[in-house]
């Protein structure tokens, strides 16, 4: 019930933005996300944005994914 | 000629004579065509060779899309059918179903792109037929088209000549046509670099041919995409094959707007691309000859054959795990969920 | 594809992975709620890759699955009305009612038309101005405020001809029923990444606080769900039972603010009807009444058409199937007689219903 990729808002227009994914375009609602900014990713879900990415988070997120080995050897539980 | 198609072009008289001697037989302008009778006569294939024949309907919409129209696709599609069996593609017929009230100058530029996909393959469309229906009876145009080529002695090419141990290749990156079309669509409103793969792949089969002889079968993934195709090869063979879903070529574009519809890629159809399964020992020199080939420079290893459970096509995801890929069910549509 | 590559590394989700084993000391039973869950699972092929104690169960966040056969005949039978043009999400196309389905209905002649969004709908409004078009609204809540921002934009544009059929429902009812009932045995629930996204990530702390369970908000890419299956097996471990956001980069504590206030000020809650929950208070969303015009309910009444109970089809165990009752390749009907080709109920069509992905990517490959 929630299919809804990241794409980057490269224009924004009043109510309505385009947004880019690998190359594809498409003209999309922005009336959930009035803070989105051009240079922005936001997930977008049957042609609206419904929240903008926090792309720190992302980065968190990765950094801890790859320090998992790490953290599995300090907890003794590495395989 | 009048601005829009009558009803009249398609009854026999006057002004369907004047559609073909004006729009079909320039266009396609070869001897067989030039004499006008009920049927193109043909010269006998060599001795010690076979025929191999095939027919499509095209009923494409919309008519005109990224990277062709309904008129390359009619021409390619047959030629791929019989290029697929090892043949050389010679001669097509045309038959086309017109809308009354659709527009000449769109019907001359059909014609013109199959005239053009034809010299491109170097087949001659010979004999043809039109006729016209009443407005609101057809989509347009719809065009059916057969095919026949000559299949060396030799050449053995079938669906059913997979053999385990065998390696399976795919010409270059898939869902390129059916998702070009599919964004093209009224109400889906996406901008993709996206064209349709449609292109004749008889030159590609030849170099591949030569290289490597011991191609056991090639096939076109056509309706219902690259998991579609090797299932019906999986069947017919009744082997295993198994397939990596990181070395599966598919451009980031038709990714993407794949992941925006919630589609697959695998399932989509491609106009211009082959899989090939071939003996081990000839798999690189397939490559390498695809490679040469323009419509075959991103060609890529995707698999094998194996003696698992017959009928039965897997993929092995990017993560490592395997998956069952199914024959396609129904059609795919795009979803919210 | 940034955002999504990233979150498909092979060398991080075996990382995950590796966490996940050493921490399923014991059988653990875990229900993602989320349909889409269920399919980004058995398309990377997760389920094999986790370790055997982990158990996942699907539950009842397929919107197409959820929604009733009764609602489904209302929907096919506005798309009969003269002059009416349905248009609809994919996924509702192939769903069959008492009398088949929106596919079926079209092939006899009904003008039924697939969107991608709802401001297709408009588009179709637009375009057709003597023709009626009926948005079927489906989805939960990630969907809900898009279909409340159409309608606001209708509104004002003074587009008359468009109507909406809302068979919105909201998730945090369904889930509040489950656990309720007690009927499966559960230790943690994924919960919900795109919903989250609209209603925040501390609209789940029931399930920790009401139910003493573990939940995490959980993304969609395979280290998100992996990362969240993570989370639970390690709280379930550790015997804790909190509300985690393991999806941090789409989902705030309090969600999308804009994103409510449209919901809010174009529907209310109201009673809605789940294939295998039953009626639920409060589940649904209907249309408020300063954009009552907009209801296409009222087509139904003027065409005579009743609202007679609609029987589920013979022998189909969707209800079961989606309170995580039932495993579908236990359903007798799965594969013999239901198939994503022939399918009996919902869950087998839906693309993220557990029946079609346990027939599509389940069997042992």
């Amino acid at each position: 019930m929630c299919l809804a990729v990241p794409a980057l808002v490269v224009s924004i227009d009043g109510n309505e933005g385009e947004v880019e994914m690998a190359g594809v375009r498409r003209r999309v609602g922005l009336q959930l996300v009035p803070e989105a900014r051009v240079g922005d990713y936001v997930l977008v879900h049957t042609g609206f944005a419904i929240n903008v990415l926090d792309p720190s988070e992302a980065a968190e997120s990765l950094k801890l994914f790859r320090e998992l080995d790490e953290l599995n050897a300090q907890d003794g539980t590495s395989s | 000629m009048s601005e829009r198609i009558l009803l009249a072009h398609g009854s026999g008289g006057e002004l369907s004579h004047e559609l073909i001697a004006r729009m079909f037989a320039p266009a396609f302008a070869n001897p067989a065509l030039a004499r006008m009778d009920d049927s193109a006569v043909l010269p006998a294939p060599p001795p010690g060779s076979r025929l191999a024949f095939t027919t499509d309907g095209h009923v494409v919409r919309p008519l005109f899309f990224p990277g062709g129209d309904i008129g390359r696709l009619a021409v390619c599609g047959t030629v791929n059918d019989l290029a697929v069996m090892g043949a050389s593609p010679l001669y097509l017929s045309a038959a086309v179903v017109l809308e009354e009230g659709f527009p000449t100058a769109d019907l001359a530029r059909i014609v013109a792109s199959m005239a053009a996909a034809a010299h491109e393959a170097g087949v001659e469309i010979v004999t043809g037929d039109t006729k016209v229906v009443e407005r609101g009876s057809a989509d347009g145009c719809f065009i059916t088209t057969a095919g026949v080529g000559v299949i060396p002695a030799g050449v053995d090419l079938s669906g059913a000549n997979a053999r385990p141990g065998d390696v399976v290749l795919v010409s270059g990156p898939v869902g390129d046509h059916g998702l070009a079309i599919l964004s093209q669509r009224e109400g889906l409103r996406f901008e993709v670099p996206l064209e349709s793969d449609v292109a004749p792949l008889n030159g590609l089969v030849h170099t591949l041919l030569e290289a490597a002889p011991a191609v056991h079968a090639l096939r076109d993934p056509t309706r219902g995409g690259l998991a579609t195709t090797l299932n019906e090869i999986a069947r017919q063979s009744q082997v295993e094959i198994v397939v990596e879903e990181a070395s599966i070529p598919v451009r980031p574009a038709a990714q993407a707007l794949a992941e925006m519809l919630g589609l697959d890629p695998l399932y989509v159809a491609n106009e211009g691309k082959l899989i090939a399964i071939v003996a081990p020992e000839a798999a690189q020199a397939a490559l390498a000859a695809m490679h040469a080939h323009p419509l075959g420079h991103e060609a890529a290893i995707i698999g094998q054959v194996r003696d698992g459970k017959p009928g039965r096509v897997a993929l092995r995801t990017t993560l490592g795990a395997h998956r069952v890929l199914d024959m396609l069910a129904g059609e795919q549509l795009p979803r919210i969920c | 594809m940034k955002y999504v590559d990233e979150f498909r590394d092979p060398a991080r989700a075996e990382a995950l992975l590796r966490r996940i084993r050493a921490h399923a000391t014991r059988p653990v039973r875990l229900m993602e709620f989320c349909g889409t869950h269920t399919h980004a699972i058995f398309r990377h092929g997760l389920r094999q890759l986790l370790p055997p104690q982990v158990t996942m169960l699907s539950g009842p966040g397929c919107p197409v699955c959820v929604t009733s056969a009764a609602d489904l005949d209302r929907a096919i039978a506005l798309s009969r009305i003269p002059g009416v043009t349905i248009a609809t999400f994919g996924d509702m196309m192939r769903v069959p009612g008492s009398q088949g389905s929106l596919q079926e209905a079209k092939a006899a002649g009904a003008d039924v038309r697939v969107v991608y969004s709802s401001l297709d709908a408009l588009d179709l409004a637009r375009k057709q101005p003597d023709r009626t078009v009926v948005l079927l609204g489906v989805g939960f809540e990630t969907t809900a405020p898009t279909v409340a921002a159409a309608i606001v934009q209708a509104a004002a544009e003074g587009l008359g001809n468009l109507r909406l059929l809302s068979l919105h429902k909201l998730t945090p009812p369904a889930t509040h029923a489950i656990l309720r009932s007690g009927e499966v045995a559960l230790d943690g629930i994924l919960a919900p990444g795109h919903v989250s996204a609209i209603i925040g990530a501390q609209a789940w702390q029931f399930v920790a606080r009401d139910y003493a369970l573990p939940c995490t908000v959980t993304g969609f890419e395979p280290l998100d769900i992996l990362a969240g299956i993570a989370d639970l097996v390690e709280q379930h471990e550790a015997g804790r039972a909190e509300l985690h956001n393991a999806y941090p980069r789409g989902v705030r504590p309090q969600g999308n603010p804009a994103a409510l206030e449209l919901m809010g000020r174009v529907f209310a809650p109201a009673p809605a009807s789940w294939r295998g929950l039953g009626t639920l208070p409060g589940s649904g969303l209907a249309l408020r009444e300063e954009y009552r015009a907009f209801d296409a309910a009222p087509l139904l009444a003027a065409h005579g058409v009743g609202t007679a109970e609609a029987r589920e089809p013979a022998g189909c165990r969707c209800g079961d199937v989606l309170r995580g009752a039932l495993a579908p390749n236990r359903c007798p009907l799965f594969r013999r007689v239901c198939t994503p080709e022939r399918p009996v109920g919902p869950c087998m069509v839906s693309s993220e219903g557990s029946c079609a992905a346990y027939y599509r990517y389940g069997g042992d490959a």
